[in-house]
């Protein structure tokens, strides 16, 4: 049990992180009692457990993921979505809210190609193309606000620890922020600039996703654009 | 541009070849990660005259849908000479040469990426080269395992190789374009250090088998070497990001 790696660092592929009985988590595989890296990312341990969080790559599915996809193709009984991941994503009607049995619509009427439409992933395994919803909360057409276009793999970070980086974002701007699993994030702010600003702190942490101190320097990227946040309009209010 | 003669001597009396290099030594060699915004990962390798650009594609969609494999992802990988990478211009339509490249430079890297993960797609590695000096193949797989781990693909390890070879009589490392053509073998191998695999192994013209250890010995210090060349290429762009972002923080602390 000894971790090679130094912690919080980051690691190429093949990289030697750990020695013994730890437990695998992402991005790591094992060769006899050796753990290695399995791509760019950052070396975590938390507890027995050893992780690399990717700095790069794309949107893998998992059933329960929020994501935002595009439209690509109108069907007779669904959609046919890009989510930005290695497969074509399929919308059926009946996994629209509204009433059931055979629409006489054309289903164009409903979402069209080109068209955001924020939703759930519903089945999705190795052998089968991922499966959406949109009956649920908050999910459909997008037709308001800013549509930002991230890494996938830096969502985590976008997020943050228990949701400390994306809270932090909503208070400071007083924007509306959804972010979906696969990258793309929606913004939904009471001005423009309010936007514009939220959007700008997005693409800061997908840049600096790997440094120190980011949610403090983001905090004060936005203050210094005199964007008046959340905190501020209660104290006016 | 004509052909460059062939040198009177490619070892002079001292021991030293033609570009000024002992037998043992490497050609100098720049690697660069993330070079393409368009690609989901790129790595650009020069390595003495050669100039090599890769890009890499994926996982994404199969298409033709039939070339999708229900278990794994496909590796495709495309190896091309510029039609201006050589004296004589190349003919820009794909030779025998170039797609026996593409296969061995394939078999080279699939032994690395875990294909596995990702079923029913392609990943699509595209190997330009832009200036050729022999060993391209070499310095093609080099920069294209950079560019997969660069798109976030994951693999075991990096994938190093170099190539070594007789001229006059003597085994050495790394061969050049002229002392590839006007030496007496050439010997590419490309190494996979942890596994320790070799995933490439040709040769062109004869060896002893003494000479033939002695090369593969030399070979693999060159892999070792240019291995963690390539970790520190990989990480070097991060490391930047990072040191720059940080800096500006202290600098905004002390203000």
């Amino acid at each position: 049990m000894v971790i090679v790696a130094e912690p919080k660092q980051v690691v190429a592929p093949g990289e030697l992180l750990a020695e013994g009985d730890h437990l695998l988590g992402d991005n790591s595989f094992k060769v006899g009692t050796r753990i290695f890296s399995a791509c760019i990312g950052i070396f975590e341990v938390d507890g027995n457990r050893v992780t690399v969080v990717p700095l790069k790559g794309g949107y893998f599915p998992r059933v329960g993921d929020l994501v935002g996809g595009r439209i690509v193709d109108v069907g007779l009984s669904g959609w046919t979505l890009d989510i930005r991941a290695p497969y074509e994503a399929m919308l059926p009607a009946s996994e629209t809210p509204g009433p059931r049995g055979p629409r006489r619509r054309d289903l164009s009427e409903s979402f069209d190609v080109g068209d955001m439409v924020l939703s759930q992933v519903l089945a999705f395994d190795r052998t089968r193309d991922p499966l959406l919803t949109v009956k649920g909360p908050g999910l459909g057409k997008i037709s308001t606000g800013r549509v930002v276009e991230i890494s996938a793999a830096k969502i985590p970070r976008l997020i943050g620890r228990k949701g400390s980086m994306i809270s932090m974002l909503k208070r400071e701007t007083g924007c509306q922020i959804t972010v979906g699993q696969n990258g793309v994030v929606m913004v939904w702010g009471k001005s423009p600039e309010n936007e514009r600003v939220a959007v700008e702190a997005i693409y800061m942490v997908e840049r600096e996703a790997h440094t120190r101190g980011l949610t403090d320097r983001i905090r004060e990227m936005i203050a210094k654009s005199n964007v008046v946040g959340e905190v501020a309009r209660t104290q006016t209010a | 541009m004509p052909e460059p003669k062939q040198p009177e001597k490619l070892i002079d009396d001292k021991g030293v070849r033609i570009d000024g290099r002992r037998l043992d030594q490497l050609r100098p060699i720049k690697l660069e990660v993330g070079l393409l915004d368009k690609a989901d990962g790129s790595a650009y390798i020069e390595q003495g005259k050669n100039k090599i650009l890769v890009g890499v594609y994926g996982p994404r969609e199969a298409h033709p849908k039939h070339i999708a494999l229900p278990d794994r992802a496909v590796l495709r990988c495309r190896y091309r000479m510029a039609p201006f990478s050589v004296d004589e211009r190349k003919n820009p339509a794909p030779s025998r040469r170039e797609m026996e490249l593409s296969k061995v430079i394939r078999e080279s890297l699939e032994s690395v990426v875990l294909t596995d993960l990702y079923p029913r797609t392609t990943i699509d590695v595209f190997i330009e080269v832009l200036q050729s000096d022999g060993g391209s193949r070499c310095a093609g797989i080099t920069a294209a395992s950079l560019a997969l781990a660069d798109a976030g693909i994951p693999m075991r390890e990096l994938v190093a190789a170099c190539a070594v070879g007789k001229i006059q009589g003597h085994m050495a490392l790394d061969l050049s374009d002229a002392e590839d053509k006007y030496g007496e073998a050439d010997l590419p191998v490309a190494w996979v250090p942890n596994a320790n695999l070799v995933t490439l192994l040709q040769m062109d013209g004869i060896l002893t088998i003494n000479e033939f250890e002695k090369g593969l010995t030399m070979a693999l210090d060159a892999c070792k070497t240019i291995h963690s060349m390539q970790q520190e290429a990989l990480k070097k762009k991060y490391l930047v990001i990072k040191e720059v972002a940080e800096e500006r923080e202290e600098t905004e602390v002390v203000a």
